[in-house]
């Protein structure tokens, strides 16, 4: 089976070993071989992938080429794609058609691109396995009894079982890093803001990002270089600058202060995810970086600051599911009743539950003990990581802290299932940019380091990954399909 | 934190979700279960604290307000459950 990385097929590509269609059929044909096994993706369309694969050859005999021209890729079904559906793997969006691009699949299209599919994930981005999709579970590609993680889990497994190069993801409280563990693939969250979200289905408005599946961090640079940056269709999309990612990646940790926040480590982590990542951090000082020890004591609140404010924005984002101008229309006496039966019936469990507790925690009489209480917690969450990256360059920490569980382990318990995005919440509620990259196995099951870094500092997260990169290879391993 | 099926109906009301009786019952104790663990909120001493909406301090972005094109009627229509001419079609608001 063919395993390229993005700076790998661009070379051939440039080169003229192998021409885009070649290339996409290659990937198509990994798709056939092991999506059976996989269910990694809601929509499949290979005449659309090749049609965009002759597009890209001639790109690259005209000259107007570039590193991503002619790449395949796998896009989350949350984001709309002109040609596509964008399901956000709900009964509710199973036959709507994008109406318009998404300002980050707009930029992909440009630089040539190969959409290759659209990736099953949790129902509306809500979960934390792939096993709320209204479609269907998605499966782990190391052990197929086991779930990809979530809620980006398609996105995670087809990189991992070789079906695309790259894949791009949402992450509102871990969906790209917690499936890039459980895959052992590499995922990158940007900084709140650095990619526009305009056109991406709305989850938690304060909280989500669009963020990439590669090979290793070196991918991950080239493809954030195309995404990032401010776009008018988005007012919170940021201003700041985009640095070139790949050109500025160094090698080496010499003297870079790594914070280990020992919360992360406490009761009821994995002992074997522990001694991984505890591996991983030491590895990283072997090669010169200055490792310390520091404490975030409010991370104790993360998991009810994230559960209280993140249904509570998708209470009110997805209060436009009302069967009016698009999406399931149930039938019903008078107006109201076919927006409530609507919704009864197109909101899969999870999705019920999360409007529920927003509602309630919006409610009259309710606001401020819940919803303000949070946002007041959050204030401390986010002041606390402020402080600790004035001794700290980074910090490094699991990116959850169990193993990958089994399909149905805990879908009947949702706290459980919330407890599997306990390391990766803090990070949104603070809005800093976050990488998951493989560490090792235990028990044949991928494990994932998660580093941090400073609001808009992708560059240090990128470097520090690059060079863990370089001295490891649990990267390049490939799960036997 | 113990939701009563009152609280459960009140809520579903707010949200517009028509739930069956086995629905109620299940998030009844799933809700309360789920709320019970937030509740460690309250012991967080956050007196003078200032709330956060959102990670950074964007303030409003402004535009010259200039015509553009928009999308054309058929693709805003695409979607549509139900139609009649240009318009989506609902069952009557008003009686």
């Amino acid at each position: 089976m063919i395993n390229y990385t993005i700076t790998q097929a661009a070379e051939l590509l440039h080169k003229k070993q192998i021409s885009a269609v070649e290339l996409t059929k290659e990937y198509l044909q990994n798709i056939a071989n092991t999506e059976n096994r996989v269910h990694a993706f809601t929509q499949l369309n290979e005449k659309q992938a090749l049609d965009s694969a002759q597009h890209a050859d001639q790109k690259l005999h005209n000259g107007s080429a570039n590193k991503l021209t002619g790449i395949p890729i796998a896009i989350k079904d949350i984001m709309n794609t002109v040609d596509w559906r964008t399901t956000c793997s709900s009964k509710m969006l199973e036959n709507y058609q994008s109406v318009y691009d998404a300002t980050c699949i707009s930029k992909l299209k440009e630089r040539g691109m190969v959409i290759v599919g659209k990736t099953n994930m949790d129902e509306f981005a809500m979960g934390s396995s792939t096993e709320t999709s209204a479609f269907f579970k998605t499966f782990n590609p190391w052990n197929l009894e086991y779930v990809p993680g979530g809620s980006s889990g398609g996105s995670a497994a087809c990189i991992a079982a070789n079906q695309a190069i790259c894949s791009l993801g949402t992450d509102t409280g871990g969906s790209i890093r917690q499936p890039a563990s459980f895959c052992s693939v590499t995922g990158f969250k940007p900084t709140y803001g650095r990619v526009s979200r305009y056109g991406v289905v709305a989850f938690a408005s304060s909280l989500d990002q669009v963020g990439t599946f590669t090979k290793d961090a070196h991918d991950a640079a080239i493809l954030l270089e195309a995404l990032c940056g401010a776009d008018s269709k988005d007012s919170t999309s940021a201003k700041q600058a985009v640095p070139a990612f790949s050109q500025d990646l160094r090698d080496g940790v010499r003297g870079l202060r790594i914070g280990v926040p020992k919360e992360y480590f406490a009761q009821g982590i994995n002992p074997q995810v522990e001694s991984l990542v505890r591996k991983a951090v030491q590895e990283l000082q072997n090669h010169g970086a200055i490792v310390k020890e520091i404490s975030l004591p409010n991370t104790k609140y993360a998991l009810a600051v994230y559960y209280i404010i993140a249904p509570s924005e998708a209470s009110a984002n997805l209060a436009r599911f009302d069967g009016v101008k698009y999406g399931l229309r149930a039938d019903g006496n008078d107006m109201w009743q076919v927006i409530e039966k609507t919704r009864g019936q197109g909101f899969g469990d999870e999705v019920l539950r999360r409007i529920m507790i927003g509602t309630y925690a919006l409610s009259a009489g309710y606001y401020d003990a819940w919803y303000l209480k949070a946002q007041k917690v959050r204030t401390l969450i986010k002041a606390e990581f402020t402080d600790a990256f004035k001794e700290v360059d980074i910090i490094c920490a699991p990116t959850a802290p169990v193993l990958p569980f089994k399909s149905g382990e805990k879908i009947d318990d949702p706290l459980a299932m919330y407890l599997a995005d306990i390391c990766t919440i803090p990070i949104n509620i603070a809005g800093l940019p976050g990488m998951s990259i493989p560490c090792g196995f235990a028990n044949g099951l991928p494990v994932g380091l998660q580093i941090i870094g400073r609001p808009f500092d992708e560059q240090t997260i990128l470097n520090t990954a690059h060079t863990y990169q370089k001295l490891t290879s649990f990267h390049k391993e490939q799960p036997k399909l | 934190m113990q939701l009563s099926k009152e609280d459960v109906l009140r809520v579903a009301k707010l949200a517009r979700l028509d739930l069956d009786e086995q629905e109620i019952e299940r998030f009844q104790s799933q809700l309360s279960n789920i709320l019970h663990h937030f509740s460690v909120l309250s012991e967080v001493d956050t007196a003078g604290i200032a709330p956060t909406s959102q990670p950074f301090d964007t303030k409003n972005i402004m535009r010259k307000d200039l015509t553009a094109s928009s999308l054309p009627t058929a693709q805003i229509l695409l979607n549509a459950p139900d139609l009649q001419d240009d318009s989506f079609k609902v069952k009557a608001v008003m009686e």
